[in-house]
Parts: C-alpha cells; sequence; structure tokens
C-alpha cells in the first residue's frame, strides 16, 4: 500500500515543555518522524512550546510555531495553515489529550482534518479506564477489578467493594500524575479528593491494587494492513506498585519461558486490535503474579512513549520514524529495516545482549519529599546501558548515572538489620545499595525477594556481584592479574570502583589492566543478533574478544554527550551536542557521539556517524578515545559531565578541542578566578570558601549577611542556599557535608535587589559575538534555571547592556574562549557584578538560539574547529519581537514541596514565548507554561510587609482591570489603607471558611504570593502547593506579579500575533 | 566453585576457550546458530537439532530454570550447547530444576563464556560447519584435526536416528493457563503423523484442533498409512538433509492425490521433492523466531519460527505447485500448495513452540482442505 496521497500536510502537536513523566524521548520521537515525513515530501506544520528541541529548528518542519499548546492557538494555526491530518501519537499524553479536545470541540471536523495513526474513538478506549476494561473484558483478557468515581461518595462505595489496598489513577493525567496506592481510610480521604481534583474531568479510577507482581511491557507496533510485531520486550526488575518511569527495567524480558512470552504476545495483538490503533506503535504493560502466572493487563499508550523511545535504542528499531511512515500508508514490509537496510521492517528485533534502564531522581532537590516509589512518577530522567550480560550492563547504567555511585558502593554500613529490613521493603530511590548491603549483612536472596517482592532471579546476578567484591577485597591487590581484571570487567565492574575496593586510584586500575591487557571491544547493535551483515553505526562496549568498532578511518570527532537529564542538566544541553553533530558533519568530519541518555536526539543512531552508547565517564570515554584516536573531544556542548571528566581527559592526554584546559579550571576554580576577575578589573561579589563550619563561619562573617553559599563544581544550584544568619549557616554546612567531601563550600556575597543578567558568547580567541543577552524578570537570588527571562532585555538600560557586553568580551579574549562561554552577572543600578562564568554552552543557547535566529552551537563548533567569526560574517538582525523564557515546574508530582522559587534549581522545563510586545510574549510564554492568565475574576494576594508598598501599583492595576481582590487579615489591611475594596479571607490554620477551600471551588484565578523570610511550613506554601496542583497562576515574586498584570491589560486590546519560526529566520 | 575448563573449535579454524556447564565429554557436529531470546527448553528437545551444535544469539540462557512440560521431545537432541552466560540461579513459578543439572542429566556437552556473538558471525561468514566441543582434550591442533574428520551433514539420514520406533497415539493440547497441557477425548478428524522427528507442539496443536492423531514411524508404508482411513496426513519436521530420504519421499508420492496431505519444515521439503522439485543446502540456515513470511494469499505477514537448513529452489518448484509462502528476508520458499491434489506444506513451525503463534491458522487450513476432500 502506498503513500497517501490525499494527504498534503500534517498538523503534529510536540509535547511542550519538559516536566516528570514527558520528557525529552518525544523530541526524539518527534524529530525522527518529521524526518521520515519530509522525506516523503508532506509539508508538516509543527506546534511546540519548547525552545530547548531540536524538533523544533526550523530546517525539520515546514511551518514551525513556538505557540502554547492550547485549543485556542491550536485552531488559529489550523485556520491559518490548512493541514489535511493531524498526527496525534508522537507527543505524548499532552497531544493525545489536545487531539481529542480539537475533535470534540468539532475543529477537526470544521477545518476537514483526518486524524491519522489513531482515531478519536481508538484514544477513548485506551484512556478511559471503564471502556478499556469492556474492551479487555470482550477479548478475554483480565484487568484488576476496579471502578470509575467521580465523587467521593462513589469512592467509599467501591473501596467497601473490593477492599484495601487500592490504587486510584485520576483520569487524562500523565506520569501517574495523582496516583496513588490506598491501604487505608486516612490515606483514603487525603488523595481520594486530591486526585478527583487534578483529573482534568474530575473522575478516578479505583483499582484493586497487584502490588507485589512482575510487570512487563511489550511495545507493538502494527500497520494499515493489520500487521502486527513486536518490537521489543521490557521486564520491570521492580514489582508493582513503582510506576514504570522510576522502575529499573531491562530488556528483553528475562524470566519467562517461551509459553509465558507468547501468551504475552498473542495478548498485545488482540489489544491492538480491539482498541483499534489504526497505525503506529502502541505500549501495552501487564502484570504476572510471581507464584501462579496469572497475567492482568495494567494499562496501553496508543502512541510514542517512553518506554518506546528505550525500545527504539534497546533495539535499533526506530518505532516513531516507522510510526510516522505507517501513519501515511506505507505498510511494514514495504519499508526497510533501518539497520540492515537489506530486510524489510516487518520483523521482530532479536537481541544478543542486555539493555538496563535506570531512573534519575532528584530528591536531593526536594527534601521535604521522601524519597519511597509509587505509583506516581518521581525520577527526572534516566540512563541506559548495553552489555552481554545483565551484570555488566546494570553496573554500566551505575556509573552513568553520575551519582557519585561506581558500583555497588557500602553507602549504609552500621545500619541495623531491622532498618534495613524495612528500608528493602519499602521501594525508594536507592534500593540497589540496600540490596547490595544486605548481601553483605548475610541476608539471603529469598528474604530480600520477599521483602522486595524483586524477581530472585536478579537479586542472584546482583549478589554474584557482591560476593565477587567481597573476595577481591580478601585476595588484594597482588590478585590483580589477568584473570581476576578480566573477570572484574565482565561483570562490569568500574575501574574506580575496583580501586576503591582494594585502595587503588582509578588510573593504577587502569594502567594495571592495560598491562594485563584487559580491554573492552564493542559491539554493534543490529536488530538481528548478528544473523544479519548491517551498516549500523551503533556500539556499545563490553569484555569480549572481537572488536567490531574497527576505527573510522577518516577525519574524526567525538562528542561527549550530557548523561542523564537532571534538574539544572537537561534536554538543552542534548540540543547543543546534536547542533555540534550536524555542524561537524557539514564541515567534513566524521562525529562520534558518545552518550547514555536513551531519551534523547543525540542517542538517535542517526545522527552521528557512530554512536557510542556508553557511560560519559573517564574510563569509558578514554577508551574509546584510544580506540578511535580522534582529532580530538569536544567537551563543552554536555554541560557539567564532559567538564567534570575534563581534566582526568587532559591528564591522559587526550585532546581537547576548544576551550583548553586550562581556561575551564581557570573558572571552575574561585582562587584562580578571582585573580582573574581582579587582573580585568571586573568587579564580582565579595566571597571566599570554607571546608567547615569554623571557616565558613568566619568568611560570612566577613562578607556580611545575607550570603549566598553552595558547593562548588555543581550544576543547577545543587545545595545553593541565601543564608541570612550563623544558625542557618550551620544547619547548611551540616546537611551538605556528605555531598561536599571532596569539594569546598562557596559563600558569595549576596546582592539583594539587583537584577541578573545571563550572557551568551562565541568566541574564537581574538574576536567575540555576543549570542545574546537575557533579562531575568524577577530579582537576583531566583536559580537563572527557574527565573524568567526576556531578550533582548527590555528594563535594564542599554548604556548597561552595552557595559557588560565589554566586560564579557574582554574577559572571554583573556581566558582564549574557543567555542561557547555563558557570563551570569548582577546589575545593581549602574554596578555589574559577575556571578559565574561558564566556558561552555549553556542552558540558555537553544533559546536564544530559536529568538535570534543565529545557531550558536553550530557556529561554536567550527570555531573549535579553528573558523574564525571574522570569515563568517553573522548577522544577528535587530528584531522586533520579545522572547521571553519561562521555567516549567514539575511541583506536582512532589505533594510535599513549597513551590517558591530559590536560588536552588528545581524546574524541569522551559517555555518560550515570542512577541512584537514584551508583555504578550510574557503571556504566551506563561501559556507554553501551562498556565491561563484569566480576564477577570478573583486575585488572591498575600504579601509579607517588606513587600507591601510594591504590590500596591500592581493591584491598582487589578482593580482598573475589574478583578475582585481577596487577601489575607494583614494585606487586606494594607490595601484598605490604600483604599482598595478587598474580600478578607480566613487563614487556614484558624478557620474552616479558608483560602484553600476557595481555591478548590475555583473562586480563585490568580495568586500573588510572595514568601516571607524562612518560615519553611507555612500556610502560604500550602496555598502555593495547592494553586499549583490546580494549575492555577500563583506568582511568588513582585517582578513577576507585576509583569503578569501588565500582560492582562495588554491582552484586552491587543492578540498576541501567531509566530511561525520559519517567517521570522531561518537556518538554524 | 570453579568450572571445568571446555574447547570450541570451529571448521573454519577458529576456536574459543571457556567452561564447561554440561556433560563432561566431547561433542561434535554441524554449528547453527538460533536467534530466539526465549524457549532454549524447546529448542534443546527439538529433534530436528539432530546431529547440530546450536549456539544461542542470545546471552543469557536458563534464566527461568527448566521444568518437565515445555519439551518437544522425550530428551534433548542438540549434540552440543553454546552460551554466553548460564544462569546459576533461575527463577520462574513452573521451574523444577536448573539448565546445567538438565544438560548434565541428559548428557549434553555445553559451553558458556565465550565470545557468542563472534561464533555467530563465523557461522554467518563462514556457513554452518562442522564443529567439535571438548572438554577432556585441550589441544587446539588436535581438535582442529578430529573436527575435520566429522561427517558431513550433507546426504546423511538423521532421521532414523529420531523417529519413533513404533506406532503411538497422541491426546495431549496446546499449552493453556492455568491448566497446562491438557489431554482431550473426543476429536472431529483423524490424521496420521509421520514422525521424521516430530515436535509435540505439532500433536498438541492438531489436538487443539480437535484432530486425533496416529503417529507412525518414518518408514511406515503409504499403504498402511492408507489403511488406518484417516482424514489426512501430515508430514512432520526433522533434523538434516531431505535428499537422502528416498522411502519417505516414495510415500509421500504415492500417497498424494489421494489424501490431503500437510508438510511442515522437512515434511515441506520431502513435499517438493515428491512432486520433483529440489531442494538446496542454505549457507547457514533459518533459526530463530522472528522470520518474516508473507502469506501471498492474503498478502499478510506473519512472523514465524524457524529451524531448517536446507530449502526448497523456487526456481524448481516452478509448473509443479503454486508458491503460498516467502521469506522476505531472502525470499526462499516458505510454502507451496498444489489444491487440486490436497497438499499444502510449510517451511515454517506454525506450531512455534518457541515462537509467535500468528500461523496457527494453517491448522484450521488443515481441516477446511480435508473437508473439502471428504465433499469431493
Amino acid at each position: 500500500m502506498p503513500r497517501r496521497e490525499d494527504v498534503k500536510s500534517i498538523l503534529i502537536i510536540g509535547s511542550g515543555p519538559i516536566i516528570i513523566g514527558q520528557a525529552s524521548e518525544f523530541d526524539y520521537s518527534g524529530t525522527q518522524a518529521l524526518k521520515a515525513l519530509k522525506e516523503e515530501n508532506y509539508k508538516v506544520i509543527l506546534v511546540n512550546s519548547n525552545p530547548a528541541t531540536i524538533m523544533t529548528d526550523p530546517e525539520f518542519a515546514d511551518r514551525t510555531y513556538l505557540e502554547p499548546l492550547t485549543v485556542e492557538y491550536l485552531e488559529k494555526i489550523i485556520e491559518k495553515e490548512k493541514p489535511d491530518a493531524l498526527l496525534a501519537t508522537l507527543g505524548g499524553q499532552k497531544a493525545l489529550n489536545l487531539s481529542l479536545e480539537l475533535d470534540e470541540r468539532g475543529v477537526l471536523r470544521k477545518n476537514r482534518i483526518h486524524l491519522i495513526g489513531v482515531s478519536a474513538d481508538s484514544i477513548r478506549k485506551a484512556e478511559d479506564r471503564m471502556l478499556f476494561r469492556q474492551s479487555m473484558e470482550r477479548i478475554g483478557l483480565e484487568v484488576p477489578e476496579s471502578g470509575y468515581v467521580s465523587t467521593l461518595k462513589e469512592a467509599v462505595d467501591i473501596v467497601k467493594k473490593i477492599k484495601f489496598p487500592v490504587v486510584i489513577r485520576p483520569s487524562f493525567t500523565l506520569g501517574g500524575t495523582g496516583g496513588n496506592i490506598i491501604e487505608n481510610w486516612d490515606d483514603f480521604y487525603k488523595f481520594v479528593p486530591l486526585g478527583l481534583a487534578i483529573s482534568p474531568i474530575s473522575k478516578i479510577l479505583i483499582e484493586k491494587s497487584i502490588i507485589g507482581w512482575k510487570e512487563f511491557e511489550l511495545e507493538v507496533m502494527r500497520d494499515k494492513k493489520d500487521n502486527v510485531v513486536i518490537v521489543c520486550t521490557i521486564e520491570n526488575i521492580d514489582p508493582m506498585g513503582v510506576h514504570t518511569g522510576d522502575s529499573i527495567t531491562v530488556a528483553p524480558a528475562q524470566t519467562l519461558t517461551d509459553k509465558e512470552y507468547q501468551r504475552l504476545r498473542d495478548a498485545s495483538i488482540a489489544i491492538m486490535r480491539e482498541i483499534g490503533v489504526e497505525t503506529g506503535g502502541s505500549n501495552i504493560q501487564f502484570a504476572i503474579n510471581p507464584t501462579d502466572g496469572q497475567v492482568m493487563v495494567i494499562e496501553m499508550n496508543p502512541r510514542v512513549s517512553r518506554s518506546s523511545a528505550l525500545a527504539s535504542k534497546a533495539t535499533g528499531f526506530p518505532i516513531a520514524k516507522m510510526a510516522a511512515k505507517l501513519a501515511v500508508g506505507y505498510t511494514l514490509d514495504e519499508i526497510l529495516n533501518d539497520i540492515t537496510k537489506k530486510t524489510p521492517a516487518c520483523f521482530e528485533p532479536a537481541i544478543d545482549y542486555v539493555v538496563v534502564k535506570l531512573p534519575r531522581f532528584a530528591f536531593e532537590k526536594f527534601p521535604e519529599e521522601e524519597s519511597s516509589l509509587t505509583v506516581q512518577m518521581k525520577s527526572v530522567g534516566e540512563t541506559m546501558a548495553i552489555g552481554r550480560t545483565f551484570k555488566e550492563a546494570l553496573q554500566k547504567a551505575i556509573r552513568s548515572l553520575e551519582i557519585d555511585r561506581w558500583g555497588f558502593e557500602e553507602k549504609y554500613n552500621n545500619r541495623n538489620k531491622k532498618k534495613l529490613k524495612e528500608n528493602l521493603a519499602q521501594p525508594n530511590a536507592e534500593r540497589l545499595w540496600f540490596i547490595a548491603e544486605a548481601f553483605r549483612e548475610g541476608i539471603s536472596v529469598d528474604e530480600i525477594s520477599k521483602l522486595t517482592r524483586i524477581d530472585p532471579f536478579f537479586l542472584w546476578n546482583i549478589r554474584e556481584i557482591v560476593d565477587f567484591e567481597e573476595n577481591l577485597k580478601s585476595l588484594g591487590k597482588d590478585s590483580l592479574g589477568h584473570t581476576i581484571l578480566r573477570r572484574a570487567k565482565e561483570l562490569g565492574i568500574s575501574d574506580k570502583r575496583i580501586g576503591k575496593l582494594l585502595n587503588l586510584s582509578e588510573d593504577s586500575v587502569r594502567e594495571m589492566r592495560k598491562k594485563a591487557k584487559v580491554l573492552p571491544v564493542w559491539k554493534v547493535v543490529d536488530t538481528c543478533a548478528g544473523e544479519f551483515e548491517s551498516e549500523t553505526p551503533y556500539f556499545y562496549s563490553t569484555y569480549e574478544e572481537e572488536n567490531e568498532a574497527l576505527p573510522i578511518p577518516e577525519k574524526k570527532v567525538i562528542i561527549l554527550g550530557s548523561g542523564p537529564n537532571r534538574i539544572g542538566q537537561g534536554i538543552e544541553f542534548d540540543y547543543c551536542c546534536v547542533h555540534g553533530v550536524l555542524a561537524l558533519r557539514d564541515l567534513g568530519y566524521k562525529a562520534i557521539m558518545i552518550n547514555s541518555n536513551p531519551e534523547t536526539v543525540s542517542t538517535d543512531y542517526d545522527i552521528s556517524d557512530r554512536l557510542y552508547f556508553d557511560p560519559v565517564t573517564l574510563e569509558d570515554v578514554l577508551s574509546i578515545y584510544n580506540n578511535e584516536k580522534p582529532e580530538g573531544i569536544i567537551a563543552q556542548f554536555g554541560g557539567q559531565t564532559p567538564l567534570k571528566i575534563s581534566r582526568g581527559l587532559w591528564k591522559n592526554k587526550a585532546r581537547i578541542l576548544g576551550t583548553s584546559f586550562g581556561a575551564i579550571d581557570e573558572t571552575e576554580d574561585r582562587e584562580k578566578f578571582d585573580n582573574f576577575l581582579t587582573r580585568i578589573n571586573s568587579r564580582r561579589p565579595r566571597n571566599g570558601m570554607a571546608r567547615n563550619f569554623r571557616q565558613a563561619l568566619k568568611v560570612a562573617e566577613n562578607i556580611g549577611y545575607p550570603v549566598l553559599v553552595r558547593p562548588s563544581y555543581v550544576l543547577g544550584g545543587r545545595a545553593m542556599k541565601v543564608i541570612h544568619g550563623a544558625e542557618e549557616l550551620e544547619k547548611y554546612v551540616k546537611s551538605i557535608k556528605e555531598y561536599c567531601s571532596e569539594h569546598p563550600i562557596l559563600i558569595d556575597e549576596f546582592i539583594d535587589n539587583a537584577v541578573e543578567l545571563d550572557v551568551d558568547l562565541l568566541c574564537d580567541g581574538q574576536d567575540v559575538f555576543i549570542g545574546g543577552v537575557l533579562e531575568h524578570i524577577q530579582e537576583a537570588g531566583i536559580h537563572s534555571g527557574d527565573a524568567t527571562m526576556v531578550t533582548p532585555p527590555f528594563f535594564v538600560a542599554d548604556r548597561v547592556i552595552e557595559e557588560v557586553k565589554r566586560q564579557v568580551t574582554i574577559m572571554a579574549k583573556e581566558l582564549q574562549i574557543l567555542g561557547l562561554m555563558n557570563v551570569q552577572v548582577a546589575v545593581k543600578g549602574t554596578k555589574i557584578y559577575i556571578l559565574e562564568v561558564n566556558p561552555r554552552a549553556s542552558r540558555t543557547v537553544p533559546f536564544l538560539s530559536k529568538a535570534t535566529g543565529v545557531p550558536l552551537a553550530k557556529i561554536a563548533t567550527r570555531l573549535i574547529m579553528g573558523e574564525k567569526l571574522k570569515e563568517m560574517n553573522i548577522s544577528q538582525p535587530p528584531s522586533s519581537l520579545y522572547a521571553v523564557k519561562e521555567a516549567v515546574f514539575s511541583f506536582d508530582k512532589f505533594m510535599e514541596v513549597d513551590p517558591i522559587l530559590g536560588p536552588e534549581m528545581r524546574s524541569t522545563g522551559e517555555s518560550i514565548g515570542i512577541d512584537r510586545h514584551f508583555p504578550l510574549a510574557f503571556l504566551k510564554a506563561e501559556e507554553g507554561a501551562g498556565f491561563h492568565l484569566p480576564q477577570g475574576g478573583s486575585v488572591f494576594v498575600s504579601v509579607p510587609d517588606e513587600d507591601k508598598p510594591k504590590i500596591v501599583p500592581i493591584v491598582e492595576k487589578l482593580e482598573r482591570l475589574g478583578f475582585e481582590l481577596v487577601a489575607t487579615e494583614g494585606t487586606t489591611q494594607y490595601l484598605r489603607r490604600h483604599g482598595f475594596h478587598v474580600h478578607t479571607i480566613g487563614k487556614i490554620s484558624k478557620e474552616k471558611r479558608n483560602i484553600l477551600e476557595a481555591i478548590k471551588e475555583g473562586k480563585i484565578g490568580m495568586i500573588f504570593n510572595t514568601p516571607s523570610g524562612t518560615h519553611e511550613r507555612s500556610d502560604a506554601g500550602m496555598i502555593r502547593r495547592v494553586a499549583f496542583s490546580y494549575r492555577i497562576p500563583c506568582y511568588t515574586t513582585i517582578p513577576s506579579a507585576s509583569a503578569t498584570v501588565k500582560a492582562i491589560e495588554m491582552r484586552r486590546t491587543t492578540s498576541p500575533s501567531l509566530i511561525c519560526l520559519q517567517d521570522i529566520h531561518s537556518g538554524l | 566453585m570453579a568450572l571445568k575448563k571446555a574447547i570450541l573449535v570451529l571448521e573454519g579454524g577458529g576456536f574459543f576457550i571457556g567452561q564447561s556447564i554440561g556433560y563432561e565429554g566431547e561433542a561434535e557436529g554441524e554449528i547453527v546458530f538460533n536467534t530466539s531470546m526465549t524457549g532454549y527448553q524447546e529448542i534443546l528437545t527439538d529433534p530436528s537439532y539432530k546431529g547440530q551444535i546450536v549456539t544461542m544469539t542470545y546471552p543469557l540462557i536458563g534464566n527461568y530454570g527448566c521444568n518437565f512440560e515445555d519439551v518437544e521431545s522425550g530428551r534433548p537432541w542438540v549434540e552440543g550447547f553454546i552460551v554466553k552466560e548460564l544462569a546459576s540461579y533461575p527463577s520462574n513459578w513452573r521451574s523444577e530444576g536448573d539448565l546445567s543439572e538438565y544438560l548434565k542429566r541428559h548428557k549434553i556437552v555445553a559451553i558458556q563464556s565465550i565470545d557468542t556473538r563472534k561464533v555467530t558471525k563465523m557461522i554467518r561468514t563462514g556457513g554452518a560447519q562442522r564443529a567439535l566441543i571438548s572438554t577432556e582434550n585441550e589441544n587446539i591442533n588436535a581438535l582442529l584435526k578430529k573436527v575435520k574428520k566429522i561427517p558431513s551433514i550433507v546426504g546423511l539420514d538423521l532421521v532414523k536416528e529420531v523417529t519413533s520406533s513404533k506406532a503411538y497415539k497422541w491426546n495431549e493440547g496446546i499449552y493453556s493457563w492455568p491448566k497446562g497441557y491438557l489431554p482431550k477425548k473426543r476429536f472431529k478428524y483423524f490424521v496420521v503423523a509421520y514422525d521424521f522427528g516430530i515436535k509435540r507442539n505439532i500433536l498438541r496443536s492438531l489436538v487443539s484442533n480437535s484432530i486425533g492423531v496416529q503417529v507412525v514411524p518414518a518408514r511406515t508404508p503409504w499403504k498402511e498409512v492408507l489403511n488406518m482411513k484417516p482424514d489426512g496426513v501430515l508430514l512432520s519436521n526433522g533434523p538434516g538433509d531431505p535428499a537422502p530420504l528416498t522411502y519417505a519421499i516414495n510415500n509421500i508420492k504415492n500417497l498424494i492425490g489421494k489424501i490431503p496431505v500437510f508438510g511442515i519444515c522437512l515434511g515441506h521439503q520431502l513435499s517438493a521433492l515428491a512432486l520433483g522439485a529440489k531442494t538446496f543446502k542454505l549457507k547457514f540456515g533459518h533459526r530463530g523466531a522472528n522470520h518474516p513470511v508473507k502469506n501471498l494469499e492474503t498478502g499478510a505477514i506473519e512472523i514465524t519460527s524457524q529451524n531448517h537448513g536446507f530449502a526448497v529452489d523456487i526456481d524448481s518448484l516452478k509448473g509443479l505447485a503454486e508458491l503460498t509462502h516467502l521469506n522476505l528476508n531472502d525470499m526462499t520458499v516458505e510454502g507451496f500448495s498444489l489444491r487440486k491434489k490436497f497438499l499444502f506444506s510449510v517451511q515454517y513451525h506454525p506450531e512455534s513452540s518457541p515462537g509467535p503463534r500468528d500461523s496457527t491458522y494453517l491448522f484450521r487450513d488443515f481441516i477446511q482442505m480435508m473437508r473439502d476432500f471428504k465433499g469431493k
């Protein structure tokens, strides 16, 4: 069946800003699909408010809109672009929900748009639990007993019938938001009302819990002719009860006999047909009772997903690309296997390695939140590793996590067994290390299995590693000959871990290993287990005989990726890596990518000339470097990950291209950095360094409070805090003691009430090109990753901006930067303070590239490879557009966390708003972030005394715009004194009729609530939390409140313009 | 516990030093690889592997242990077994023991901890070849010499090694949860199955389709079969080269047209030879559970379970029968039919076990053919 000719243009909806449960995997899938559709000459229209994505680069679609993902904007875009079809399955749950809404509101019918890939009915059948349940029963499959409820009363009735434990799942939420395991009535009353509230259709499913059962996923594809193939099976090591996004997973399934596997396969095919997924991929989850093999269907996602991205990377079968081709009418036998290029795509990959995925958590950012794992996803990223055995893959995955674990460290020595067992029984982020500890404590596999509900197969594998380690310890250093080293490496044990076990440095283990000729080889991921020849440039390291990665003969360069997504280092860095790769290929170099993150575009084997899917650690990178012997390594695109190992690379004589290691060191080492700034006459906040509390106290008192403290060598403001006094300082030093064993604490003067700017620039050693200046809308003290920013700057005087540019230019030249550099400055009056210099690509590079049309990372690559700015003639036409970047948070996954802004970064994603007017750009950025700014109704205002004078002009405007004002006692009195009409509302702690009730009843449209000092568990925190989960815009700083009111005001008279990226600039 | 050393030597000169995980001794045969990721127990007990040493390309084998029911015959038939890593401690609710014990009990020589991907690529490039696993002799040169003396599989009658010595009835159906393999008592049809090395799941598939089965030895004369008054005859799978099995070819020649005949794997090749077509040896065969086959009558793709080293020559089939199924990987014959003579056959395994169950419709087609024949 050839491609559809009745369709000429296709609309694709992206998944928007990165949040927990919906991350960069959709950029990977989307980019693949866009490439596939372009290949087929379709006109593609893309809408996505996430500027940090490769898919939104102008060359990937024909018409790209970075507009908010709302039905209103989509309808306008549809009317303007008149697409023939909508492909809804590529943008995650977000796109699926929006497509359904467009269908239900008749927008699709009115504009004669075909929904391709999956029909609205199929989406409903898969998403609506009752319809799904009925479908499953029709084909003879079991689902856990359950019922839908819309009221508390109904919920009580159902629970009485099916009995605790139950699982609640709010409808139409993603990443399991609001999902919980409920074992008693207390929890019931805590979580059921909340679940009802956060479901967009106010419905939750209450389901009999099958906690502890084994969980499996199948990735399935179907074409128009009803051909169905299973691309991959995934086994969750964590049992039911832990969200699959938080589970340690393995591909393929390890513990199913063929008979059991075929049951799941048959069921999957039947489900695809029953739900009616016409074409494309789906993810189907099953639970199996470990004691008798009973199977239940848990859910299906009729779209590409996090698991499909993982399955694609795990098998080499590009699900999203295939889904796109199938959606336009091709059948599986008409498409070639992407890897062999000889056999058809209509087959099931056979793999000859083991893939392990580990989730990456960020609990250190949310100390209020328990690190226990439940049905609601909490991880912010993931890493994948490939090995020839489970043990090897697991250990490679551990060191890829970049949480300073190099194996099964003795992390919890001295704990008592009882406590250990409790930790085993409650799934948590540290479970792997608790299991290892349990083995060292002599607890049996059976008992651990009983406690953790983890299959003994996996536990035995972990035990083999632990046993070997213990044995190694007793054998001692002298045992490290070929046999032992080889065995250690086959088990996946890192050099660093071997060193730790035997009191040797990583370097000396590496040397011994080289001497003993224990070296890794690389094997191909080829979809067919070696049965057919393949040309794929997709490799993983292992300790075997044959090396299949013969060095590329041409000139080549390695780019180091950024590892798992985490807060502070996300998709933005992958974006830069991909641009680096594309630019290298343009320059005629072979680009080699090393990365371990399955959710990214950079690990699509189709992007680089060669992909090494390996940990970005010194050991692994050096091995690849020695295998390939490239021109050099580019370390400035992958964020802090490559930077952290650059010293080691430099010491081992690996050539780092671009900015020298010396310059990196000069900016990372505080003392050298201070000297440097003094030398070039730039000012920086007074500062000092301390290694313990006593020193810290001295430094802080010298500087004077408030001070900004943090550990050195971190990204994303990890453990960064503004400290107001000695007591707070002591607490802080204690809290980070473990974290900072190796690095000192940095203490800076905190510049109060300053404006912060971010500058990204390019330098070739002689000339500098300023990529852009971003002005933070919030005052200094908010982490730059969480701040709302605007470019070009809106408030700060041009004169000051020019001075900043002058200073950073000098800095870049002095440091002999080759490539990108990011500088953060604070401006107070006309005084300029240099806060931070990063000799690498920054988080804001993709945003600026989108805003200005200048592909910064690509140009940086050319500079790194020796081109000069003078030769390039980059033009940055003066723009009449403002671009606002808004940070996007996933606080709804952390019910205990107060969603305020501070010096520690906590956002997971970003949105962009572009418009001719700053207020409207701001409005779009807010809407892009998922907040609807009201045009009327009530606004709740509550600010501490120091902010009261500043809120007056804002409130004045609100009143003029016709908003009703609601405030707490103190704020009411103040505002009334200033002549405003205000309704008072009770405090939560005091009155029943309080603000929370009003929020829940939908009576409050917006909240301005600035935090007061240091109270951590206040009423205000609760208000902000509840507001966040009800998606009510809540502004916690005066400047953002002010910008919001301006935006609302302007919206009254002016409509935001629809801006297509290709119209404003091309060629990013 | 240190495992005993084992050495694998290939005719092409490749050798690998690993650990013994099975019976101690020496095993020789034709080395092949199988890409299935599940179903090692079914593979071990498939009589079609007689004369062969099987390399599993999936590296972790033995994970779910062994049970007494997921078997395709009364014992394992492989000559030797090669894996990357055998699970020391299996886990599955039906597991009744670990694979290493099972191999030892059945005297199967096996090796682990070698680069099985390299082995696979040697087979892919050098073809299926003679090989030897030894836990006794460490002299590589001596082993290499020995390998060259192993008889070639071409022209060898391996069926006589695996076929049942006497006829028997079969009444166990296919696996279903939770009851497992249930016996059946009442049938609507009756079929005689030639045992050239038959897999139990073929029998079970027949039974589950209400077909009573009488299994007969490979050399049973055609007249004797017709005298049993079956509704149809099934030609089973089996090991090795079809060409030397002249007795079987002759019997089939005489059955075709007189009764509905359904051939599977070796049975398919024998039917082709009986029609006058030719067979040839594939370089390294098809063994796995992921081969795409196109049903030329419906256009649908089936993902199939395969295990064969020989194939029917597509050109030689022209004019003799209608091509019905094609392998999409290498465009070899996967099935043909001769409707007017009530014959059809497939190269792959519709009974799966291990592998996908996309092609079970063929058993229903067989029933339809028997009905049509009756109605004629």
